[in-house]
């Protein structure tokens, strides 16, 4: 009897030392993304790249010892008073540095908690200029929408577009911003805008397709969340319209392939990344290791959207996540405040190209690749991609 | 001018078509409860998404009646639950049971979709393309005041001419004395909530077919809307609140497309209040006077 | 118990509290979950008690509540953005016309103010109606001064529908206790004034009460406004606490979220609103959050945990609450020395009696 008592402390003890260690060599990163709401689909997609860079690297050294890398995944429900209460449960977790999200208006709100925290946080996906320009402790990878828009507008304009009509959600800090800059962009390049909103929760979208055709619009320009783009799509598709609808990097998604499939609806968008690009070796053998990721996870093909079409958005949490791993490697510690000071030298050849950040926080990012959902094969289609050069 | 201005207005008779639906539910709740069913409008959520699990995992013809089933179970089963026990309460408790019904039901279908869109599944005929003149829409929305009309129809008859409506007349006219006059309160009740939830049910259909996606919360603005048309209507009046929702259908459309899109929703709101403050008791309501 | 070991007592106890909270934030540290609770548990029970004011007291049904919330948050933060950083937060309007900016209390006063007079606008026609139609022309309103503050022709005031920040925001839960310690004992004097036996008096019949002398009108246009500008500071303080404002949260479920934890407190019960608060924010945020974590016993999933079920089971308590204990907590009773020391003296006496 004794023995076994004996036996059973020893291994309570050992059992208890490895948990003591593991606990000492983990460095934790937030995942601040929506799973719920109107971007719920999109933010699954962001954290399925950032689970997978997991998987490739899940340990990073720092001095001589090596940290497990563990991911706090939390959802702030695309909501912005949701988005305080999941960032404060990051903060409160004790992250070291944060990831995300997919959603500018959820950034901003986050980024107020973890700036109270001095929390470092590396956007993947969100554009809006504001989530950077006023706040100290966010850094962001991808290009902003003064750059999109003028994108978009430049490539409406090239396909012979004179009326835009643009249509944004209010109080989504996205689709406002990005709707502003693209109308900005539109009439300086000589076109008329026609600008109007619509109400979260809308469901009913032939109106506002009926104001673009009696505006002689030819083209419609509306960034919004998925949830909207299926609606606004599918009414679209039963009201015939002749005019094609563009949009930004949200509606590059499988919710707009299966609203656009069957019908004869042009959708164009713009994004961060083409999965069939082959001149970046990290990115097509980065797309070859996801598919395979994907195809052996059924949960993870399931978030996906039940396909293997690499969206950008993964591209770019993959690559969020390897900055901060650079970013935790040149801080050589695991406290918030070293990631943070040394974020702003951090630079890594990525996935979705080069990342340097300039003095607001904002990676150079000049490339946008636009794309055309195919009405048939439910695919996207390459267009072209377009620089801040090509603009002139 | 025509031409430009039918689009907005087929637009607005069939959302007007769908608010009637909803709205019946509620006026005749009100009209025999003298309760706002905030949960209404929920129930007409939870009727879309039945059809999209139900449709998923059977054929259509079958998927469609019961869902119709589950949705009356679901409105028979929130009354039982929720109202009965507070029927000598005061008003303000069974509204507020009202609202909590509204929240449970809403964090349930949260819980069950993990709060993701839904697409509806596509019907039939009505999700067919159809050509009027110059605008081109779905059949849903040219079929859905046909079918409102007779179904509305339909059941004023039965309220004029059946038993049970006569008996649902007596008790929105005085609870009490019906009680003692030998009406079975309860089963008028139930019998309210079961008609009102089989409308939802058709409504859902009728709207989702023509705006696919079903997410848990897209119920509540429909819902209200259908409230302030049944009282716009003069509540407790089922013609009335066809025409009011209508009205509303059409007026809200009507603001979109002279450009004031951001008040399409408070337009519904304003509305409420002017006729509120007013005229109480509505266009066709009765009138009623306070009891000491 | 006599009324200077009363205010002894009372005094010591509202040290104790912030010394408490003092230690709290110092021991689990500025960004524990215990130290979110507290903040947003007291801003939550200054709004509590604002609505109970108007629905536990006065018997006025209003569901206006999170309109103005919204009036006096966006004062807030209107007023307190530092100029410098004006550009930034009103990109789409150049800087807004807003060019100056208050000191931080002035400015919660403002809030308030704001509140208070859109309160009286609205109280005007709406005032006149009973009950549920009170209630729903209530919400509509709040719905309708919503769209207001999105109109994109106010966006140099508003901001439009786009995120107002980098307002000055609290750095110790000490603050949001302070304000809403001094609001809620505002109200608390307020209603064991004349002017709340009335409010009670109306409450309880409306004709009995005109038939008394009271007026009616005036009574609850005044009890209307005085909520909603407990209701705007509330929503100031909202607003620190978040760091960030957007009149799209202000939806008509936040009302509800209030109204429900008026309810669990007990309608007519200030220390029933404020116990409540803390509860329902401390399960909301905290306690229940393990229920929407996937967990594993061994290798076997723990059935029904996911995303959203802590909200389930959240509603499914609050309806058991509406149902079975329809007084709430307290019902109309009030946390107070003198009941305490009554109680613990009568056990006392029951105890003499047994001998």
């Amino acid at each position: 009897m004794k023995k076994v008592m004996a036996l059973v402390l020893a291994l309570m003890m050992v059992l208890t030392c490895a948990a003591f260690a593991e606990d000492a060599n983990v460095i934790k990163i937030g995942v601040f993304e929506p799973a719920s709401g109107d971007n719920g689909a999109g933010g699954k997609q962001e954290v399925l790249g950032i689970e997978y860079a997991n998987s490739l690297v899940p340990t990073v050294t720092i001095g001589d010892t090596e940290y497990t890398v563990e991911l706090v995944v939390v959802d702030n429900q695309s909501q912005t008073d949701k988005a305080v209460t999941a960032a404060q449960t990051l903060v409160s977790e004790g992250v070291s540095v944060v990831l995300g999200s997919y959603g500018s208006g959820v950034s901003m709100a986050g980024g107020e908690v973890f700036a109270q925290a001095q929390v470092p946080a590396i956007g993947c996906s969100c554009t809006n200029p504001g989530v950077t320009s006023l706040c100290d402790y966010y850094w962001r990878i991808c290009y902003i929408d003064p750059f999109q828009g003028t994108v978009m507008a430049n490539f409406a304009m090239e396909q012979g577009a004179q009326n835009a009509y643009v249509l944004t959600q209010l109080g989504d800090d996205y689709s406002t911003g990005l709707g502003f800059y693209f109308q900005q962009a539109f009439e300086s390049l000589g076109g008329t805008v026609v600008a109007e909103t619509f109400t979260e929760g809308t469901s009913d979208f032939t109106a506002y397709l009926n104001n673009a055709i009696s505006a002689g619009a030819d083209v419609v320009f509306a960034p919004s969340s998925t949830t909207s783009a299926s609606l606004i799509i599918n009414q679209a598709a039963s009201m015939n319209v002749d005019f094609p609808i563009m949009a930004g990097d949200t509606w590059e998604s499988s919710v707009i392939l299966d609203a656009v499939k069957g019908t004869s609806v042009q959708v164009y968008c713009s994004t961060f990344f083409d999965e069939r690009d082959e001149s970046n070796t990290v990115a097509a053998e980065f797309v070859a290791g996801f598919k395979e990721w994907l195809n052996a996870n059924p949960d993870k093909l399931t978030n996906n959207g039940g396909n293997d079409i690499v969206a950008a958005v993964s591209a770019l949490g993959y690559d969020g996540y390897m900055v901060a791993l650079e970013a935790v490697k040149a801080a050589g510690s695991a406290s918030p405040a070293d990631i943070a000071a040394a974020l702003p030298g951090v630079t890594y050849d990525g996935v979705t190209g080069a990342i340097a950040f300039d003095e607001i926080g904002d990676a150079q990012k000049d490339m946008a690749y636009i794309k055309l959902a195919n009405t048939e094969t439910g695919e996207f289609d390459f267009v072209k991609t377009q620089t801040v050069a090509d603009l002139g | 001018m025509f031409d430009r201005i039918l689009p907005y207005l087929l637009a607005g008779i069939s959302v007007g078509g769908q608010y009637a639906l909803i709205a019946v539910g509620y006026t005749m709740v009100y009209g025999i409860l003298r309760l706002i069913n905030f949960a209404h409008g929920d129930i007409f959520t939870a009727a879309g998404f039945f059809m999209v699990y139900f449709a998923a995992a059977m054929p259509l013809y079958v998927a469609a009646p019961l869902v119709v089933v589950a949705t009356v179970l679901l409105g028979f089963v929130v009354e039982r639950v929720a109202y009965k026990p507070l029927r000598s309460a005061p008003r303000m408790s069974i509204m507020i049971s009202a609202i909590g019904v509204s929240y449970l039901l809403q964090n349930l279908m949260w819980y069950v979709t993990g709060g993701l869109a839904k697409q509806y599944p596509v019907l039939p005929w009505i999700s067919e393309q159809i050509t009027i003149g110059p605008a081109s829409t779905k059949m849903a929305t040219v079929v859905t005041p046909v079918i409102t009309v007779l179904l509305v129809v339909a059941l004023v008859m039965l309220i004029k001419h059946t038993k049970i409506g006569m008996a649902m007349r007596a008790v929105s006219r005085d609870f009490e004395t019906a009680q003692l006059m030998g009406i079975k309160i309860n089963s008028v009740i139930s019998m309210t909530f079961v008609i009102g939830s089989f409308l939802a049910a058709i409504g859902s259909m009728l709207y989702f077919s023509n705006y696919t996606t079903v997410t848990p919360t897209i119920g509540a603005m429909p819902g209200l809307k259908a409230f302030v048309a049944a009282v716009f209507g003069g509540i407790g009046s089922i013609p009335g609140a066809v025409i009011g929702a209508m009205l509303i259908g059409i007026c809200e459309n009507v603001i979109k497309a002279v450009g004031y899109t951001t008040f399409s929703d408070a337009f519904t709101f304003a509305l409420l209040i002017v006729v509120l403050v007013f005229k109480p008791t509505g266009l066709f309501g009765e009138k009623t006077s306070e009891k000491v | 118990m006599k009324k200077s070991t009363k205010a002894a007592v009372g005094t010591l106890l509202v040290a104790a509290l912030f010394a408490g909270v003092w230690l709290a934030e110092r021991l689990a540290g500025a960004n524990s979950m215990l130290v979110t609770v507290l903040e947003k548990g007291a801003i939550y029970a200054l709004i509590a008690v604002s609505m109970n004011l108007l629905n536990g007291f006065t018997g006025l049904f209003s569901l206006g509540q999170a309109g103005f919330m919204l009036v006096g948050a966006y004062t807030y933060a209107i007023f307190t953005i530092p100029a410098a950083r004006r550009m930034a937060v009103y990109q789409y309007y150049q800087g807004g016309i807003v060019q100056f900016e208050l000191p931080c209390l002035l400015a919660i006063v403002l809030a308030g103010v704001v509140a208070a007079a859109f309160a009286a606008l609205v109280g005007l026609p709406v005032l006149r109606l009973k009950s549920d139609y009170l209630a729903i022309a209530t919400l509509g309103f709040a719905e309708i001064i919503r769209a207001v503050i999105q109109y994109d022709k106010l966006g140099p005031l508003t901001n439009g529908s786009n995120l107002l920040k980098t307002y000055p925001t609290f750095d110790t839960a000490l603050f949001p206790f302070a304000v809403a310690g001094v609001c809620i004992a505002v109200i608390l004097m307020l209603i064991h004034s004349t002017y709340g036996r009335a409010c009670k008096a109306i409450r309880d019949d409306e004709i009995a009460a005109e038939a008394m002398g009271i007026n009616l009108f005036r009574h609850k246009l005044l009890s209307f406004v005085i909520s909603s500008f407990f209701a705007g500071v509330g929503g100031a303080l909202l607003a620190m606490y978040q760091g960030t404002v957007q009149a799209n949260a202000f939806k008509s479920s936040m009302t509800y979220e209030i109204l429900l934890i008026v309810v669990i407190g007990g309608m007519g019960s200030v220390t029933g609103s404020v116990l409540a608060s803390f509860l329902f924010i401390a399960c909301s945020e905290w306690w229940l959050r393990f229920l929407d974590v996937e967990t594993f016993i061994g290798t076997v999933q723990v059935p029904l945990l996911r995303s959203g079920f802590r909200m389930v089971v959240f509603s499914v308590v609050i309806m058991a609450v509406v149902l079975f204990y329809r007084r709430g907590i307290m019902g109309d009773r009030e946390f107070s020395l003198d009941a305490i020391a009554r109680a613990f003296s009568g056990k006392k006496r029951k105890g003499a009696r047994a001998k």
